[in-house]
């Protein structure tokens, strides 16, 4: 409980996961709650490119979609796609760290090779082309993404793991016979997942804003969908006049990815105590 | 010292080398045929069957990567299926561009950056630390697209201070190419209102760049300065009365700036990445802004090329900071 009493205490934390789970219930609940559900597709030419008033309090845009409901109904895609991508990443990263950091030899050098070769590249740029070679849409994007993304575990969990197999404890599970896989899944894995959780945090922010990119450069979601990214650059063409049209949805993207760096870094506080003087 | 040198170079072979199969392989394994992907949608049956044979698909899978290996060493890349030019020679032309781009933000990012973090740990958990903390957290999560969007509504269509897009304004001659960045190049030839031009068409675009680089040195380096002000030596010097200031922004500066120059050079890497996006928004003529074009009009040849070169310079700026990072802390030359 201490340790609740601790990130209680970290008021920019707490900000963070107040931020993070308003955005989880704003992506739930987001079709009940938007003023008008049908601008997903729905088009009102007669209103088109309104500035915000009561009835569009974030405006309209170039089709008279209400721009507030489009970015309440944004959000559930955005967090599908980051919890989509992390999970992957780490579904790829985690027991590929654990398997290079347990096994020594020409396993393990090959796997942290390759896990090199692709920390080598600018995560955007190496998206960017996966996603276009395997034909531009959401699905490509999420997938680029989770492929450029679980380096990042392996890395992390392979550190972790070498730390631990050299413990007393692992030493004692296999004196009484522990089999490999047991000792790393049920003894290992869990002493090494806590970076594993605050590295997840981060790089749901992380993914986000990527996938914002993805979005923007046409690489993502397809209209009509009221993605972030996507809409922002559909904005383009109707500044400066519509100065509402790419502000609030860039907004909603700031406001997403810092409450979960926000949440990360003080999560990381709690794991790794060492960090916490330099802050 | 030497020594220390030549290892951390030759740590560099495998990764370039794997650099080099990655993007071999990407092109053969992702589409489902390699040739068509190359030679574009428009492409006639023959002109793929030219494309396979170029590139030596119809060969076993070593002679090609050999093949392929000897197109690199010789910055052959073929020809760009959108200006119909060669990609190494575009890559050369629009190269300048971006570094020019790249050098200025992090210019901008470090000169900003460490004054800004000294200041932050002077004042540790004071009003001027809080206010800096949340522009450096904010400065990270911030999508650089949607800010330079916001920049450019505000500064060159609603103030129309700046100019909107591009490097250069309309009917302006560019001075003789001698270092290939417009700025140093208009001032080496004395032509003061090119000089003028180029620099009010970099501010955005440079500004945009170095948004989340300042955000990183500020943050390493007031983590930096508050480590150090802990060490037994400047509790010695502030003993004995040494004047507060000179303590500071030399001998903790000096003492702390090590993890800030790691990660000036990890930066250099993420603003080339950056670049992409920020030069295709501010239409800005260098290689992200291609990148951007081959990735819309799917010209596989330019998108492989600028993935590789991307690569490639970001591999070698690690090894430069390492090194760097090896002059300022001479106790890594025993290590590794």
């Amino acid at each position: 409980m201490l340790i609740l009493k601790k990130f209680a205490r970290d008021i920019p934390a707490l900000i963070g996961l107040v931020i993070v789970i308003v955005a989880l219930i704003i992506a739930i609940v987001g079709p009940w709650i938007a003023p008008y559900p049908g601008d997903i597709v729905a088009s009102h030419l007669l209103q088109r490119l309104k500035p915000p008033s009561g009835a569009f309090p974030f405006g309209t845009d170039n089709l008279g979609r209400d721009l507030l409901s489009r970015v309440i109904l944004g959000t559930r895609g955005a967090l599908e796609v980051a919890v989509t991508v992390v999970a992957v990443a780490m579904a790829i990263g985690v027991p590929l760290g654990l398997i290079a950091g347990y096994v020594s030899g020409w396993l393990s050098e090959v796997i942290m090779r390759i896990t090199d070769v692709f920390l080598s590249l600018p995560q955007l740029v190496l998206a960017l082309a996966l996603a276009q070679l395997l034909t531009p849409s959401l699905e490509s994007a999420m997938a680029a993404l989770a492929l450029t993304y679980w380096p990042f575990f392996t890395r992390l969990v392979f550190a972790e793991t070498r730390r631990l197999q050299a413990s007393l404890f692992v030493d004692a599970l296999r004196g009484i016979g522990a089999g490999s896989g047991r000792i790393l899944f049920l003894h290992i894995l869990p002493n090494a997942i806590s970076p594993v959780i605050v590295r997840a945090t981060i790089g749901m922010g992380f993914t986000i804003l990527v996938a914002a990119v993805l979005g923007f450069l046409g690489m993502g979601a397809t209209p009509p969908a009221p993605d972030w990214g996507l809409t922002i650059s559909e904005s383009r063409n109707y500044l400066p006049d519509a100065w509402w049209y790419s502000t609030f949805p860039g907004l909603a993207i700031l406001a997403t990815v810092l409450g979960f760096n926000l949440l990360g870094d003080g999560l990381r506080d709690l794991v790794d105590p060492r960090l916490r003087r330099s802050r | 010292m030497l020594q220390f040198i030549l290892r951390r170079a030759l740590y560099a072979i495998p990764s370039l080398f794997g650099l080099l199969i990655f993007t071999f392989l990407l092109i053969r394994i992702v589409p489902a045929d390699p040739a068509a992907a190359l030679a574009g949608d428009n492409a006639t049956p023959q002109q793929i069957a030219n494309i396979r044979h170029q590139y030596g698909f119809d060969r076993p899978i070593v002679e090609q990567l050999f093949l392929y290996l000897g197109q690199v060493l010789q910055f052959n890349f073929g020809e760009s299926q959108y200006s119909h030019r060669p990609v190494g020679l575009d890559i050369r032309q629009r190269l300048p561009a971006t570094l020019e781009l790249t050098l200025s933000a992090l210019l901008i990012a470090t000169s900003l950056g460490v004054p800004l973090g000294v200041v932050a740990a002077v004042y540790h958990n004071r009003w001027p630390d809080f206010v800096l903390r949340f522009f450096s957290i904010t400065g990270v999560a911030i999508a650089a697209f949607w800010f330079a969007i916001m920049l450019q509504l505000l500064f060159a269509m609603e103030l129309e201070w700046l100019p909107l897009r591009g490097r250069m304004g309309n009917g302006i001659v560019p001075p003789p190419d001698i270092t290939g960045s417009l700025i140093l190049d208009s001032l080496l030839a004395g032509r003061l209102d090119v000089f003028w031009d180029a620099l009010r068409h970099l501010v955005l675009p440079a500004v945009t760049l170095s948004l989340g680089g300042l955000a990183t040195i500020t943050r390493f380096t007031r983590a930096g300065v508050l480590e150090t002000m802990q060490k037994d030596f400047v509790l010695y010097e502030r003993a004995v009365g040494y004047p507060r200031r000179r303590l500071i922004w030399i001998y903790v500066l000096r003492n702390s700036v090590i993890a800030a120059v790691t990660q000036i050079g990890l930066l250099f890497g993420a603003l080339i990445a950056g670049a992409v996006v920020v030069e295709s928004i501010f239409d800005w003529p260098g290689i992200g802004n291609y990148a951007v074009l081959a990735i819309l009009t799917a010209d596989y040849k330019v998108m492989l090329a600028v993935t590789l070169l991307i690569g490639v310079i970001y591999t070698v700026v690690n090894i430069l900071t390492d090194l760097v990072h090896g002059l300022l802390d001479p106790r890594l030359w025993e290590q590794l």
